[in-house]
């Protein structure tokens, strides 16, 4: 009898135990602060004159490579401007545990909050609801209000180069990508890499798999070598980790990355990434809060900004083909180029868009078609 | 299909069945035993966690992959503490050690999310290497799968034909005779769960150190629990685990080369298909169980040893 309560006591603690081991990867993050003294206080808002407090959440870990490592290079950019203290919490996931940090965050006297994850949506907007005196930016979103406005920034234009770069490389005429979930913003990016890599070859074709996950490397790794098999020979990524990347090093060709600069993964086979460069629009929000003349807004930067760029060349990339990147880019800054520029077509050949118009912003942000020229299933 | 396209698939299937395989063969010791364990994922997850730190700071993939081992065999101990000391319900501290070691490898592994370390690369074996068809399907893979390939009939051979084996089979089949046998079942059930637990590990490692260099929380991805079900699937019988595991693989492996070979049909079915798999072989499993009228199970399995005081 005593044996069987001992028992069950035991596994009720290890229950608990399991409880406390997931709540505290949490609560470990919660403390990581850039400047503890200041960040600790309960106040509901800093006293005038000390440091605006500026919080980031993230929905997976930072690590060195991914989506939220390229959001904490922009938090970590905020060290330049004076008076201004970050923290951020990781690995938040999209939900009621989205809300409570968040709402902590504000409670504690946060003056803006940067929640970078689009399921972060509508807890940002209850809880801006409740705090009409903090700045809420939600990131990849629509919704807005008074106090919380909505940002992303066009990566497609980078991507629409890196594909440049995959169709002046291939040999086999087919570029493999790795994609997360059908959704407009991965699309996007995918007929923007199409259409860079007919630019520099018309018969190239882009080959898409679906993982269904944002992060599990043994699958998309897979995903990656299933590309190879069919012949691809440079293998672009729309995923947080790099394993497409480790696959394309395996194999011996080339690769194209996302997020941030991924050639220390697979030096050998990294062509170029398309990368995010969120430090100037973090810098832009964070200096007009402090000078009191932010406004709730959609911000959707491009490359103009600087908000994304590519990653340096790889070393294989030839002089001609760099240069003829590099010109593009000065096209689609100066404005010449839009990537979605007329005639486009889709999968079926049918015309989408003609010449001389171009796709507008809200056409882009819920597309939902391959443009010709990708092979593979929209859903 | 032409061979160009069946070889790749075939390397594929074994390569994604390894990790399934050891941990199968991990859970399949443990039950052979008499334990039940439901922990698997989270073992598998604490055993990629050690051997991606110790490869990482060691360097030496061996010394990895046993620590790997190891570690899933301590966090397996916990649900030997549990079931065979204080005789708990080995359902509920199984399921609790999958929650334990989910939370723990996650804790413990955020900083290391995205660092890559060294591992086990392709080795290809000379001779059979060469061979047309067989050869790059089954004998250009890494030195764990290799390890696979051995332990399967070692695992047949254990049980079949040595007296530890048999005496691990009596402590699941009917620990009284083998304790009147003069036997010690709950000393052969630990040896269960520890030697279990250190196979589940293996598969564990085997994420982290050869199927990729990287770790994640959640690298596992539900790899354990399809495990636990390929057991039933093999009927405890190792080489049928080896079928069970290499089809999994072979099935995750082949949707995704569907997409990539052009086809239109959504990728949320076919992402399905593996576990969809994975159930109807269950059913499959069950209703031909059914028919025979026996049960392919250790009789004792789950059964706590009730002391006779």
């Amino acid at each position: 009898m005593l044996r069987k309560r001992l028992a069950l006591v035991l596994a009720a603690a290890c229950l608990a135990l399991a409880l406390a081991a997931c709540g505290s990867g949490e609560k470990k993050a919660e403390e990581k602060k850039e400047a503890p003294a200041a960040a600790k206080q309960e106040a509901p808002a800093p006293a005038a004159g000390s440091a605006m407090q500026v919080g980031f959440i993230y929905v997976s870990p930072i690590g060195d490579a991914g989506y939220s490592f390229a959001h904490d290079l922009g938090r970590k950019a905020l060290a330049d401007v004076p008076g201004v203290t970050t923290s951020y919490v990781e690995s938040v996931p999209e939900g009621a545990d989205a809300e409570r940090i968040i709402r902590n965050m504000a409670a504690k006297g946060f003056k803006v909050v940067f929640t970078t994850s689009y399921g972060y949506m509508d807890p940002t907007l209850k809880v801006a609801g409740e705090f009409p005196d903090t700045v809420f930016m939600h990131c990849s979103g629509y919704k807005t209000a008074p106090n919380m406005g909505a940002y992303f920034g066009r990566i497609y234009q980078a991507r629409y180069l890196t594909g440049m770069v995959a169709g002046a490389m291939t040999k086999s005429g087919i570029l493999g990508y790795v994609a997360a979930f059908p959704i407009p913003e991965v699309i996007r990016g995918i007929n923007a890499f199409a259409l860079g890599a007919q630019k520099t070859n018309p018969k190239a074709e882009v080959r898409v798999v679906w993982t269904k996950t944002w992060y599990d490397p043994a699958t998309e790794k897979e995903a990656a070598k299933s590309l190879l098999d069919v012949g691809a020979d440079v293998i672009a990524q729309h995923q947080d980790s790099p394993g497409p990347q480790e696959a394309a090093q395996e194999k011996g060709v080339y690769s194209v990355g996302y997020n941030s600069d991924m050639s220390a993964f697979a030096p050998k086979s990294h062509l170029t990434s398309a990368m995010w460069n969120w430090g100037v629009y973090y810098k832009d929000v964070v200096e007009k809060v402090k000078a009191g003349t932010w406004k709730s807004s959609s911000d959707w930067w491009g490359m103009d900004k600087g908000i994304v760029d590519i990653a340096p060349f790889g070393p294989m990339v030839p002089k001609d083909v760099q240069d003829k990147v590099l010109a593009a880019k000065a096209d689609l800054l100066a404005g010449k180029d839009t990537v979605f520029a007329g005639p486009i077509a889709d999968q079926k050949g049918a015309v989408r868009v003609p010449e001389g118009q171009t796709i507008p912003d809200a056409d882009l942000l819920g597309m939902t078609w391959f443009v010709k020229g990708v092979v593979g299933a929209t859903e | 299909m032409n061979p160009d396209l069946i070889v790749p698939l075939l390397a594929a299937a074994v390569q994604s069945g390894t990790p399934v395989l050891f941990a199968t063969l991990g859970e399949m010791f443990t039950e052979k035993a008499g334990v039940l364990n439901l922990g698997v994922e989270g073992m598998m997850l604490c055993g990629a966690l050690a051997a991606f730190v110790t490869s990482l700071y060691t360097g030496s993939p061996v010394l990895a992959l046993a620590a790997g081992g190891l570690a899933a065999a301590l966090v397996g101990a916990l649900h030997g503490m549990v079931c065979l000391v204080f005789l708990g319900n080995q359902v509920v501290s199984g399921l609790a050690l999958t929650i334990l070691g989910t939370g723990l490898a996650d804790a413990l592994g955020t900083p290391l999310v995205g660092r890559t370390a060294p591992g086990f690369g392709p080795l290809r074996l000379p001779v059979l290497g060469d061979l047309p068809v067989l050869g790059p399907a089954f004998f250009q893979q890494d030195a764990l799968v290799y390890l696979s390939y051995l332990l399967v009939p070692a695992f047949w051979f254990f049980f079949a034909r040595t007296r530890p084996g048999l005496r691990l089979t009596a402590a699941g089949e009917y620990p009284a005779a083998a304790a009147a046998a003069g036997l010690d079942p709950i000393a052969l059930r630990w040896a269960g769960v520890l030697g279990g637990g250190f196979l589940v590990g293996l598969g564990g490692a085997y994420l982290s150190l050869a199927y990729t260099h990287l770790w994640t929380s959640n690298l596992t991805a539900g790899r354990g629990w399809i495990a636990v079900a390929l057991v039933i699937f093999a009927a405890w019988r190792p080489g049928r685990a080896v079928a069970g595991a290499w089809l999994f693989g072979g099935i995750m492996a082949f949707q995704l080369r569907l997409q990539a070979a052009g086809t239109t049909l959504p990728s949320s079915l076919l992402l399905m298909l593996p576990y969809a798999t994975t159930v109807l072989v269950l059913v499959v499993a069950a209703l031909r169980r059914g028919a025979s009228r026996g049960s392919d199970a250790p009789e004792a399995l789950s059964v706590n040893i009730e002391p006779e005081d």
